[in-house]
């Protein structure tokens, strides 16, 4: 054991590494920090988060929170949760099973034992552990005490007692002290796996600046929960993962919903348009409101509407005025839209619908994950009324996805829909910044002038006159003499756009505008395939935020051993070009999904490929070792290896990257 | 974006923003090559005629007029203008409109819409924009009736009413627009009459310059569906006693000679009396102020309407106040953005304050 005169933090790492203890090398770590929701769980994960990242891992996040706002304290309904997964290498998911817990309540610990590989380590406040709370979340005895933790690498502390000890100066009272818990708990931590703590140090002089004694506490507990892992006994470890080898560039760490919000804004700029958003609240798409809301100097407009209906009603008049008109919301909101978007079908105007979605149907899971509007988006209007659908497959790729939906709604005078999800909107990853200039350029081409000849020789505009390549209609905006016209929904002869009920009319114009949606996939780019050595007999297909976990999968396998191709869609109406080609060229396409096989039964329909749908709904992302099972399975199943013989599967989901924190007992 | 000509004192409040024609202009020039198909007779022609005529008097450019309506029979109207147009899904009017008119301040939006659009299927909409005040005018074309879809009962039907779907009469209670609109707390709240062409201009034209929602109730006879609703209001025999005429500054007093009188009646009410009757004749009557602050006035006003089949209604502008728009205040929110924190650097938005660098 090493005492020293705690004369002040030490901050330094170079210093600490002298005193060193030993350091282990570590190529990995997936982090949990949970508590109470109201424990401040979510900013201690993004505090450790802010550290890791301007560390230079690379990392990923998952942020799990009770849809209540404020469960009753000390419940398992009221557990709140932030895990993260850091690393040396570029990684893809937020981890299947946590290294470490930080548990700080009893319902904490009870909450998130069942996720926790033993072997693991668990840092347990014990302040919460009374009879009585233990009591009230069904435990008769403390764990702690019972032996029933034997498996794992307990640390049992009093991080409420210590917080309150450290911030005495400040004359708080008890439970104003105890309340910095979170940031003694973080300074711990960041000890542990040798974070560097300046960022979070000029955050909370930031966050408090109006509250010096809150500011000052919640200092004092940060830097007292990192000097009592450089002071107590508990550590005989400190852990180093190194940064991971990224592509030269600048990054920055970014959420999902803020890379949407930032990429509608982009696109908005990069057309020249002023974004108009017109949105309800809804969980968990409110955050690109609050965020676009805070953006009005980008000529940014935001309605809060009185219900959704309304809301992508106000950005479709916004779109009919010349504006970059966008909505968002989440399923049971997406359902309330579904006629006004047939409605900007019909009119042909832009305009962005984000679905940012959760688990359903109904009311669902509203804090949960899912992908299953997927056929919603893609049927869920009356008519033949197809539009364009798009889908991110990361919290960054959120940002290029915006920009591609405003390029496509713009250039073809359509709603796009933007599909993202709960996993997504609140993941965050590592982000390599682009530069404005690099983005596309979207022009918006607006018809200023007569574009035809009336039969008397006096020019005329046909709103409905299309251009040849992209069938995209002549958009005149109000304001433009000349060229007054009237829209509607009802349907429109070909070119002059006048209402018309002739059979052959509809006929051509619900062809042509199938045909203009098709038309797309000549501006997007083939569908690639990582297909390393070129002679895998199992594709894996997925779509939207399946994309880490599949890639986790994937690299799995091959570690052991398997081939296996992967592709991801980023463009679900119109597929790429290449798609039906991609899929014939392999044996067995395995379609992991978190929704009842919708992308399974699009391409089955489509290109008449008989898919092997992998499909999971729990509201949680798919486990990278679950898919890596599932995968080896199918690739060995394709190679005629018989069912007792088959190894792969197994091999890779219980396959460990270096070496782990502790020694697990295999994955389970 | 074309360039919006703003400044321009000559135009009143409701149309401030939007740009002065610089000719003449004639109400043919607003008149669109589209075959009327209204039924014939139907009150819609007639306000269709009216505004056609009222447009070009308000000396604005063509182009910067915005049509938006909803589905009905009504909701044909902006085809017939040679005006810009979105004839769009029933009820969902006001919303889209209020997305136009926050992103243009150069245009003079109006929006059309029946009973049944507004107040049916709308009414969400109807009463979330008359409370913010977005600078757009609606035309309620009310026939107490569903034209479009060939006559059932609507929201303001009478109780009783015998319909295709309520064979043994409806037992809904109606709503009273005004009412409705006042209770909604709009700035300015009128009712027309479709055959009073004059009247009916004189609405619009107020309408047109007040800045923020102007809500018109027109009542329109629907000669197919429900004949004569409006009778009383047009029959030269009844229409003097029928009609409450509501002049800003003058006492309200109406019917044959003028034996009829507006005068308070108990806390917050209005009663119809015999002149004649009241200790002080005309001076006991109420003198009209559609500038109230308080909307219990004109809610006192707009319960003298019948609920039932018409017999007697005030007519006129109820309310015009002011406050300021929605719209306006939307806008001013952005330029104020603007100039506090500058015109948005995207770079250094999306670049954040915590980035590291690679190589
Ligand atoms: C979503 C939807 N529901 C129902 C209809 C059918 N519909 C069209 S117009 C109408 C009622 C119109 O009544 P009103 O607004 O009073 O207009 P009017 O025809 O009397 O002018 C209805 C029910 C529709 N077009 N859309
Ligand atoms: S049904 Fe009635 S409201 Fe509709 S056009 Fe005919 S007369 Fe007019
Ligand atoms: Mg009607």
């Amino acid at each position: 054991m090493r005492r020293r005169a705690a004369a002040g933090p030490k901050l330094d790492l170079e210093m600490t590494e002298q005193m060193a203890i030993e350091v282990k090398q570590l190529d990995r770590v997936v982090i949990r920090f949970a508590g109470d929701s109201g424990d401040g769980m979510q900013l201690t994960g993004d505090r450790f988060t802010a550290e890791t990242a301007s560390f230079g891992n690379d990392l990923s996040t998952l942020p799990n929170f009770p849809a209540e706002i404020r469960a009753p304290a000390g419940t398992l309904p009221g557990v709140s949760s932030f895990q993260l997964h850091f690393a040396d290498h570029d990684i893809l998911t937020p981890g299947d099973a946590p290294d470490v817990l930080i548990a700080m309540n009893p319902a904490a610990l009870k909450a998130n034992l069942p996720d926790v590989p033993r072997g693991a380590t668990l840092i347990v406040d014990t302040a919460d552990f009374t009879a009585r709370n233990l009591k009230r979340i069904g435990y008769d005895e403390n764990p702690l005490e019972t032996g029933a933790l034997e498996a794992y690498h307990v640390v049992a502390l009093n991080l409420t007692g210590m917080t309150v000890e450290s911030v005495k100066e400040f004359g708080l009272s008890r439970k104003d002290a105890s309340r910095a818990k979170n940031m003694y708990a973080l300074g711990l931590v960041s000890w542990l796996f040798q974070r560097p703590i300046e960022s979070t140090i000029a955050f909370l002089e930031t966050k408090f600046a109006g509250k010096p004694d809150i500011r000052d506490a919640n200092i004092a507990a940060f830097r007292a929960g990192f000097n009592f892992g450089e002071t107590a006994e508990e550590f005989a470890v400190r852990y180093e993962v190194k940064p991971a080898q990224m592509a030269t560039g600048t990054y920055r760490n970014i959420s999902g919903n803020l890379a949407l919000a930032y990429g509608l804004v982009a696109g908005a700029q990069r057309a020249g348009l002023p974004l108009v958003l017109g949105a309800y609240p809804i969980t968990p798409a409110s955050d690109v409101l609050h965020e676009l809301s805070k953006l009005k100097r980008f000529d940014v407009t935001t309605i809060q509407a009185e219900d959704e209906i309304a809301g992508v009603g106000a950005a479709l008049g916004a779109s009919f005025a010349g504006a970059l008109g966008v909505t968002t919301s989440s399923g049971p909101g997406i359902s309330l839209k579904s006629e006004t978007i047939g409605l900007g079908v019909m009119l042909e105007l832009p305009l962005v619908v984000c679905d940012i979605q959760r688990a359903g149907p109904s009311t669902g899971m509203p804090t949960k994950t899912e992908q299953a509007d997927l056929l919603q988006v893609m049927f869920g209007r009356n008519g033949e009324a197809p539009l364009p659908v798009l889908a991110a497959q990361s919290p960054a790729d959120c940002f290029a996805i915006a920009v591609e939906a405003t390029r496509i709604a713009v250039t073809y005078r359509t709603p796009v829909i933007v599909l993202s999800d709960g996993y997504l909107a609140n993941g965050s990853e590592p982000w390599q910044i682009p530069r404005i200039e690099d983005l596309v350029t979207i022009d918006p081409n607006f018809t200023t002038e007569p574009n035809a000849t009336a039969d008397d020789g006096t020019p005329k505009y046909l709103p409905y006159l299309r251009d040849p390549e992209t069938l995209a209609r002549a958009w005149a905006i109000p304001g433009t003499a000349g060229l007054d016209h009237r829209i509607g929904g009802l349907e429109k002869e070909d070119k002059t756009g006048n209402i018309s009920y002739d059979p052959a009319n509809h006929d051509l114009m619900v062809r042509t505008r199938q045909a203009k949606v098709d038309g797309i996939a000549r501006s997007i780019d083939p569908l690639v395939v990582d297909d390393p050595d070129g002679d895998a007999k199992v594709l894996v297909l997925g779509w939207g935020s399946t994309y880490g976990p599949i890639g986790a999968g994937v690299r799995r396998v091959r570690k052991v051993g398997g081939k296996v191709a992967q592709a991801h869609l980023r463009h679900l109406n119109p597929f790429p070009a290449n798609l039906g080609e991609v899929l014939k060229s392999y044996d067995k396409v395995l379609v992991p999904e978190m929704n009842l096989g919708q992308l399974a039964m699009l391409l089955r329909a489509k290109y008449l490929v008989d898919v092997v749908s992998y499909a999971q709904v729990r509201g949680m992302p798919l486990g990278a070792a679950e898919l890596a099972e599932v995968i080896g399975n199918l690739v060995e199943e394709t190679a005629g290896i018989d069912d007792d013989a088959r190894h792969l599967g197994l091999d890779a989901a219980n396959l460990k990257h270096g070496e782990q924190l502790h020694q697990s007992e295999g994955a389970r | 974006m074309s360039t919006v000509d703003l400044g321009l004192p000559s135009l009143p409040g409701g149309l401030r923003g939007v740009p002065a024609a610089t000719e003449p202009q004639s109400r043919k020039e607003y008149v669109s090559d589209q075959e009327v198909r209204w039924c014939p007779g139907c009150g819609d022609y007639a306000v269709l005629a009216a505004f056609q005529g009222f447009l070009p008097e308000l000396g604005i450019k063509r182009e910067n007029v915005a049509m938006v309506s909803g589905i009905g029979c009504s909701s044909r109207f902006p085809y017939y203008l040679s005006t810009y147009g979105m004839h769009s899904i029933h009820g969902r009017a006001p919303a889209i409109a209020t997305g136009l008119a926050v992103a243009r301040p150069d245009l003079s939006v109006w929006v059309v819409t029946g009973d049944g659009d507004a107040l049916s299927i709308g009414g969400n909409h109807l009463i979330h924009t008359l409370r913010r005040n977005v600078n757009l005018k609606i035309l309620l074309f009310n026939n107490r009736i569903y034209g479009l879809t060939k006559g059932q009962y609507s929201p303001t039907s009478e109780p009783g009413k015998v319909t295709k779907s309520t064979p043994m009469g409806s037992v809904d209670n109606p709503f009273n627009p005004v009412s409705l609109a006042l209770g909604a707390e709009a700035t300015f709240v009128a009712r027309t009459v479709d055959s009073d062409r004059k009247h009916l201009t004189s609405v619009l034209t107020a309408a047109a310059e007040h800045r923020g929602t102007a809500f018109v109730e027109i009542y329109q006879n629907c000669p197919i569906f429900n004949d004569n609703a409006f009778d009383a209001f047009k029959n030269p025999d009844t229409r003097d006693d029928a009609i409450i005429p509501l002049k800003h500054g003058e006492p309200i007093r109406f019917g044959t000679d003028g034996h009829l009188g507006v005068v308070r009646d108990g806390f917050a009410s209005l009663a119809v009396r015999e002149v004649a009757d009241l200790p002080n004749g005309e001076a006991d009557l109420v003198v009209h102020d559609a500038h109230t602050d308080d909307p219990a006035y004109a809610f006192a006003l707009s319960r003298l309407t019948d609920a039932g089949v018409l017999h007697q209604a005030p007519i006129g502008i109820f309310r015009q106040v002011d406050r300021p728009a929605y719209d306006d205040l939307v806008r001013q929110q952005v330029d104020t953005a603007k100039e506090t924190q500058g015109t948005g650097d995207l770079q250094a938005l999306i670049n954040g304050s915590d980035t590291w660098t690679v190589g």
